[in-house]
């Protein structure tokens, strides 16, 4: 024997293989209600069973509110859920989220293990709706060429937005091979960007008659499509997988052909008010423009100009005045300045010496004489008095 | 469709460029009023377009080659 384990590591060790299995993470479980119970918690507990064997189950208060009929003792039911282990009892269970009565044929269980397969996938998220297009200028309908649901596709969208072209792709819309017409014709649309809208469905019928929407095939086409795909599948109460995965779910054809284009009515409706708006918005640029116009022409150099200009003349007048008057001020000031500067001169003057009895003394070639040693006996100077000169001879030199 | 127009989306955007232009009266009155010259021909068409447009179906068929056919489209006959 080798290393003995805990109960719990056991339990825990079990639960683990468990959790990493894909079948249990999500199984659809088809069988016999017995010994239901809902506690005062609201979680609901019971078994599911079939001739040969049984398995616990729970449904906690969350998913349980979302049962849209009452479970009871005996009643054949189908379980969606995943299955895991409870520790402290060892106890494996199905931790049920959703149950619908069984008994409404093979079909409803292969709904909803398409639908259940899909949504795990993320094929219905809503981040991968496609925004329709405003003003869509081509709309393929894939549908049956016959029968009232193109006819009334037609006619609405005719009535609503005759601009917009419709491309009739005809398929078969039950039977075996309507999947793949219905999903290649999805695919050829896409591939030759023929349309930039599609709309598929048909009329209303049996869950037999409809089931071609409900086909893998064809819903993988729709999440496939680049183009905005409108589900548009039987009457109001029938959901198809292909409503799901389609960009907008219409109730009938004829809804879909209504939410596909805008009504041309509205559309002049929207015209009319554009065009006022517009109107309204040039009316009052026009009425600011008349404004400046009419200030412009309020001034008085446009009415009446020559007044203005006298004005203007006279002012030039009056500076012309005073500025004359300021340089004669200017000259007065500057001459007397002068005056004054030429009677200081004056005063320096060596002439005026001579006035006062002093006399300057040349040689012939005009050099003054200061000293007796610049001069020799016999040699002529000038003398030159206040009035007049004098030619004299040196007699005779004294030191 | 002898002259390939603006598509009534197209011209209808645009229209609602210019009433937005207008409204917000930065613009000078030439321009103010090449716009609602421009403004008032898309209106035009677009009215036109939506008054004289004829509703065109047509039959969609793949062809072997993966192309499509386009061929007339009769509705089926009904009340």
């Amino acid at each position: 024997m080798g290393e003995a384990i805990t109960v719990s590591a056991l339990n825990l060790y079990i639960k683990q293989m468990m959790d990493g299995d894909t079948v249990l993470s999500s199984v659809l479980v088809r069988g016999e209600i017995s010994n239901y119970k809902v506690y005062p918690s609201g979680h609901h507990y019971f078994s599911l069973k079939d001739a040969e064997g049984s398995i616990r189950c729970v449904m906690f208060r969350r998913e349980a509110v979302g049962l849209r009929f009452r479970p009871e003792q005996g009643m054949k039911v189908i379980a969606e859920g995943r299955v895991t282990v409870f520790p402290r009892d060892g106890q494996y269970q199905l931790y049920c989220n959703r149950m619908i009565p069984d008994g409404i044929g093979d079909l409803h269980l292969a709904f909803e293990q398409c639908k259940a397969k899909l949504e795990r996938e993320g094929l219905f998220d809503p981040r991968h709706k496609k925004p329709l297009p405003a003003y869509p200028e081509k709309i393929a309908l894939v549908t049956s060429p016959a029968g009232a649901a193109v006819r009334d596709m037609i006619r609405i969208l005719g009535a609503r937005y005759p601009l917009c072209q419709v491309l009739v792709v005809p398929v078969r819309v039950q039977g075996a091979e309507a999947p793949s017409e219905i999903a290649g014709a999805i695919d050829a649309i896409n591939r030759n960007r023929a349309a930039d809208l599609i709309i598929t469905g048909r009329g209303g019928g049996s869950l037999e008659d409809l089931w071609a929407f409900n086909e893998e095939l064809v819903a993988r086409a729709i999440h496939r499509s680049e183009i905005p795909v409108i589900s548009a599948v039987g009457h109001e109460p029938d959901v198809t997988i292909a409503d799901y995965v389609a960009d907008l779910r219409a109730a009938t054809p004829s809804n879909a052909a209504e939410l596909a284009v805008p009504d041309s009515e509205d559309l002049r409706r929207r015209l009319r008010h554009l065009e006022t708006r517009m109107a309204a918005g040039l009316t009052r640029d026009l009425r600011e423009g008349r404004r400046v116009l009419d200030r412009a022409k309020a001034s008085p150099w446009l009415r009446a100009p020559l007044p203005v200009i006298q004005e203007s003349r006279q002012l030039l007048d009056y500076r012309q005045d005073q500025l004359v008057h300021v340089v004669e001020k200017l000259l007065l000031r500057e001459r007397t300045r002068l005056g004054k500067q030429a009677a200081a001169l004056d005063a320096l003057s060596p002439l005026k010496v001579l006035g006062r009895g002093y006399a300057i003394v040349r040689k012939a070639e005009g050099e003054i004489v200061l000293s007796t040693r610049q001069v020799d006996v016999e040699e002529a100077l000038t003398v030159r008095l206040n009035e007049g000169e004098l030619i004299c001879r040196v007699e005779r030199k004294e030191p | 469709m002898a002259e390939k127009k603006m598509t009534f989306e197209a011209s209808i955007r645009r229209l609602e460029e210019i009433v937005g232009t207008l409204e917000r009266g930065d613009r000078s009155l030439e321009d103010a009023l090449a716009l609602f010259e421009e403004g008032t021909k898309l209106m035009k068409q677009c009215s036109t377009l939506l008054d004289k447009a004829e509703q065109k179906v047509l039959k969609v068929t793949q062809q072997a080659d993966g192309t499509l056919k386009e061929s007339e489209f009769y509705p089926p006959e009904g009340e």
